[in-house]
């Protein structure tokens, strides 16, 4: 018999629907994984007594009849989403003791529809980082090893204990975040599905801020229809979010048809960069067959601006971090530094609490929004996100969703890369651009690379289009047939 | 800028001749609303330290803005008063710097597209003489909190009860010439806010704050360096500064020396500006547009619902006042200075003699209220009873002089005219007999006086008009009695 911490988010809506099991017990079983697998460092803090007693709270709400979307599955929390009562740290040193009396909307919203936190998980140091080996609290490991290799490899970030949480059976899903990519490109170095939805489908109140006009939440799942029902459950209009949309949320699991005959497939030509491994250019290529098997038409697109897209972000989001976490000052929470001045108290604590990649976006940021520098680097990127987004604009007249790669490569080993930073932007190259429009993206695990790691696909959507996204995604994820696993 | 000439009057002597001082003012409006920009938290003024303040004022992990309504709607609301250009496109922009008591590390405000754009103001100057002054622009920001220096030796205190209310900058243009332009510029500006009900124009409380921009330069020649004056906290406080700091550039100049930009700070004690911080040393705000909040869209039809509700403004009322009322341009301009003056005073007019009526609210009424430390809306006297009283002065029942006693009763007891000419019998005597009566007995019993009077002393006149009145407890008619009294002595 399966293990029912390796159910899908389905699945295990319908054992419990049909009493094979209980929340408790779910939850239960979730737990004792987590504990076996603290090697991982996939979480910050467990939360194994709100565990239980949100879970035994679903369990009774089942009996009574009213059971929610999502209830008692039990979910790891990125520790960028603000949790009332408990430690929230961004990953970092800075927010230490920090423990939020408000509850984030997204979070609020999976509670509402009866879900169970497990725990905070691991990222990157305020969501800044590709391999989550920025985080205050430790690298988080990658259940997924090469092959007859016992390199710890990195999970991807900045959502990367989330991934890893995920991939491992320590949580059924996750909450990321996707800035540049954070959700997208860890998913596909985990083995597991990740969407960004469009900028403004689910709310931002509570989340911790890295960059404000690019980050969005999004679910992190075992399958693609999981990934809808989580959807489903974390989206809505929030009007403490002023840049969260009205619009209805349509039903994501009912699109879900398998259907995508005619649909027209986009396949962008300056996605063939240099670096990409051949495997990846492959499966890309066998990606498009799959698709094209299943009905829809391939068409080659052009986004001419695509080769602007790490530069432009590299200049948006440290600005925008540079300015958000200026409140990280010591004064009112988390780390102070006592010290005989207000300035010479700003300094130590915020040398003190933040990490150097985050000391470095915070310069870079500085730099760029600063007087005789902002119309040679912020104005001029922001002309040119408007131009990528033109780009998209276009391309959607032709087509109804864009396939390209994930990530250039499969997941690294902890100290490759890491003494580049820019090798280490290069990460998001696939991902960026869907940040700096705005659009949905979805990375679906496709193959194993030759080293035995998986390999994601990714498909870009129109605005608010996620049901198509997700539509095309399922046939994709059918298509590809991934049930290989970490041994870990 | 407007180019205004000089006025003569206005130039100041130096050693090397005359000179001309430039001025521009920024001042820091307090919105009236009941909540905060960009949060639900409460504006009360005196609340008890950090009782006023959400998550969102406090700058926490995750905290989002969201703009409030209302406040944009009296933004909208001075503009027009303004006779300004409302732009149907703003963008918020983040001002970014470091200070405890600005929790998120950046102020929002707007910087490139302000929602208010050029306006005018019209100055009433003591002599009588009116001129335009320009707005540059308006905008919404937020304040910042306040940091308590004096409650701990070694600590330092933050109150963000003000973090996060609603200001709106007005800025001028560099259009004002001498300290009094200054002065009426801001009594003009704090009536229109006023009349409009969009701030409170409390210099005390910090709801309408004065940063002065003052430079000189020789008649019509090029701009000298300017300094800033910060946070002026008197119309009188803002005059004294500009004098002071006019002279000190002028003598720095005429002694050789250059005057350097800066940011300088009033000393009221001693009636001297002194430097701050130099603008070398200033922050580099790194303004960007605030990611967190949409670009405000105005619709045309809504300022336009805005604008069918502005109440008649003080310009407009003044000049109503003139033609309708008959009043000078002096008269005029004081009484429309609050709104609740000019209602006070058409309520006392109305179906009466206007003028009679202005010279009462004026020197009578004003008189007792500047003594009284008192605002129009605490006067003991109300407009009914100080309209029954020129309506006794109209109908003769008082005369002049009886009236300042019957006014003087009224502000001692808050009774009406009517109650008590009724209550005291101070009601004039025109009865002629009467009159008559009361100068015979007294020239009966001043034989003597009256020899002298006919003798050719007639400055005795006044002696005798003085008896007969005390004789009558002051109420025989002072225009009666003094001819009935001249024929009488005349024999």
């Amino acid at each position: 018999m399966t293990k029912i911490t390796d159910l899908t988010i389905a699945g295990a809506l319908d054992g419990l629907a049909k009493g094979s099991f209980s929340a408790r017990e779910l939850t239960q079983a979730h737990l004792e994984a987590m504990a076996a697998a603290r090697h991982l460092n996939a979480y910050i803090t467990e939360t194994p007594e709100k565990a239980l007693t949100m879970a035994e709270a679903s369990d009774q709400r089942r009996r009574a009849g009213k059971a929610g979307a999502m209830d008692g599955i039990p979910l790891a929390i990125k520790d960028l989403f603000c949790t009332e009562g408990v430690p929230t740290t961004a990953g970092s040193h800075i927010l230490q003791g920090f423990k939020p009396t408000y509850e984030s909307t997204v979070s609020t919203n999976l509670w509402k529809a009866g879900a169970v936190m497990l725990g905070k998980a691991n990222l990157d140091e305020f969501a800044m980082g590709s391999s989550n080996m920025t985080s205050y609290h430790g690298h988080v490991a990658n259940p997924w090893k090469r092959k007859g290799d016992p390199s710890v490899l990195v999970p991807g970030g900045s959502s990367g204990g989330s991934a890893a949480s995920v991939a491992a059976r320590i949580a059924m899903a996750a909450t990321g975040t996707d800035t540049g990519g954070s959700i997208r490109q860890p998913a596909a170095f985990c083995g597991i599905v990740g969407i960004k939805p469009t900028y403004g489908r689910c709310s931002r109140w509570g989340i911790v801020a890295f960059a404000s006009s690019l980050d969005q939440a999004g679910p992190m799942t075992r399958s693609v229809e999981d990934a809808a029902i989580m959807l489903g459950a974390m989206a809505g209009h929030d009007p403490k979010d002023s840049t969260s949309v009205d619009l209805p949320v349509p039903d994501f699991r009912a699109a879900l048809t398998g259907d995508i005959r005619g649909m027209k497939i986009g396949i962008p030509k300056e996605y063939r960069v240099d670096g990409m491994s051949a495997e990846i250019e492959t499966l890309w290529a066998q990606g498009a067959e799959w698709l094209k098997a299943a009905g829809a038409i391939p068409v080659e697109i052009s986004l001419p601006h695509t080769k602007y897209a790490l530069p432009t972000y590299y200049i948006i989001a440290p600005a925008e971090a540079s300015s958000n976490l200026a409140r990280y000052d010591g004064v009112r929470f988390g780390l102070r530094v006592p010290a005989d001045t207000l300035d010479e108290m700003y300094e130590l604590t915020r040398a003190a609490g933040f990490g150097a990649e985050v000391k470095r976006r915070i310069l870079i940021g500085t730099y760029v929004l600063s007087a005789g520098y902002y119309d040679a680097y912020y104005l001029r990127a922001q002309r040119l996100r408007s131009l990528i987004a033109r780009d998209f604009t276009e391309a959607f007249k032709q087509v109804d969703v864009i396939l390209t790669p994930a990530t250039p490569t499969a997941a690294f080993a902890e100290g490759e890369n890491s003494d580049d930073p820019v090798a280490m932007y290069l990460n998001d190259v696939f991902t960026v651009t869907v940040n700096l429009a705005g659009l949905p993206g979805i990375s679906v695990p496709a193959a194993l690379s030759a080293e035995g790691l998986p390999l994601g696909l990714q498909l870009i959507g129109k605005a608010f289009d996620e049901a198509t996204l997700l539509r095309a995604g399922q046939v994709l994820e059918k298509a590809a047939a991934f049930t290989a696993r970490p041994e870990a | 800028m407007n180019d205004v000439m000089a006025n003569d009057s206005n130039l100041i002597q130096g050693r090397t001749g005359a000179w001309e001082i430039v001025l521009g003012l920024e001042v820091h409006a307090q919105v009236i609303s009941n909540s905060k920009l960009f949060s639900g938290a409460a504006t009360a003024f005196g609340a008890e330290p950090n009782t006023q303040v959400s998550l969102i004022d406090a700058g926490f992990p995750g905290m989002l803005p969201v703009i409030n309504g209302y406040c944009v709607e009296q933004a909208v609301r001075t503009g027009l008063g303004l006779n300004a250009q409302i732009n149907l496109r703003s963008v918020f922009d983040r001002k970014n710097y470091f200070y405890a008591d600005l929790p998120a590390g950046y102020q929002i405000s707007q910087y490139l597209q302000p929602i208010v754009g050029k306006g005018t103001i019209i100055l009433d100057l003591p002599d009588g003489r009116s001129r335009e002054v320009g707005i540059t622009r308006l905008h919404l920001e937020q304040d910042a909190g306040k940091s308590l220096h004096d409650q701990h030796p070694k600590k330092t205190y933050v109150d963000l009860n003000r973090a996060g209310v609603a200001l709106m900058e007005i800025v001028s243009e560099p259009d004002m010439r001498s300290s009094e332009e200054a002065a009426a510029y801001l009594k003009k500006l704090r009536s229109i806010l006023r009349y409009l009900g969009t701030c409170d124009g409390n210099m005390d409380e910090g709801s309408f704050r004065c940063d002065v921009n003052v430079s000189v330069r020789k008649p019509g020649g090029e701009l000298g360096t300017r300094c800033e004056i910060k946070n002026v906290n008197s119309i009188r406080f803002v005059q004294q500064a500009i004098e002071h700091e006019a002279r000190r550039q002028i003598e720095l100049v005429e002694d050789g020396g250059t005057v350097k930009q800066e940011t300088r700070l009033f000393d009221a004690g001693k009636g001297i500006t002194r430097p701050m911080r130099s603008k070398e040393h200033a922050h580099d705000y790194r303004y960007f547009p605030d990611p967190d909040l949409l670009p405000l869209e105005l619709d045309a039809k809504w300022v336009e619902s805005i604008k069918a509700t502005l109440p008649e403004l003080p310009d407009v009322k003044k000049a109503r006042f003139i033609k309708a009322y008959g009043l000078s341009a002096y008269d005029a301009g004081v009484l429309v200075g609050e709104r609740e003056t000019a209602a006070f005073y058409e309520s006392v007019a109305k179906g009466r003699d206007a003028k009679l009526a202005a010279n009462w609210v004026i020197s009578e009424l004003f008189g007792v209220l500047n003594k009284q430390n008192k605002e129009i809306g605490d006067s003991p006297v109300s407009a009914a009873s100080l309209g029954e009283l020129v309506d006794l002065l109209a109908d003769n029942t008082l005369s002049g002089r009886l009236a300042k006693d019957v006014f003087q009763a009224m502000v001692e007891t808050g009774k009406g005219a009517r109650a008590i000419v009724e209550e005291k019998g101070l009601r004039q005597v025109t009865d002629t007999g009467a009159i008559e009566a009361a100068i015979d007995k007294v020239m009966a019993e001043q034989a003597d006086k009256v020899a002298e009077y006919r003798s050719g002393k007639d400055k005795l006149l006044g002696f005798f008009v003085g008896q007969v009145m005390k004789s009558t407890g002051g109420k025989a008619n002072p225009a009666m009695l003094n001819e009935l009294l001249k024929k009488k002595l005349a024999g």
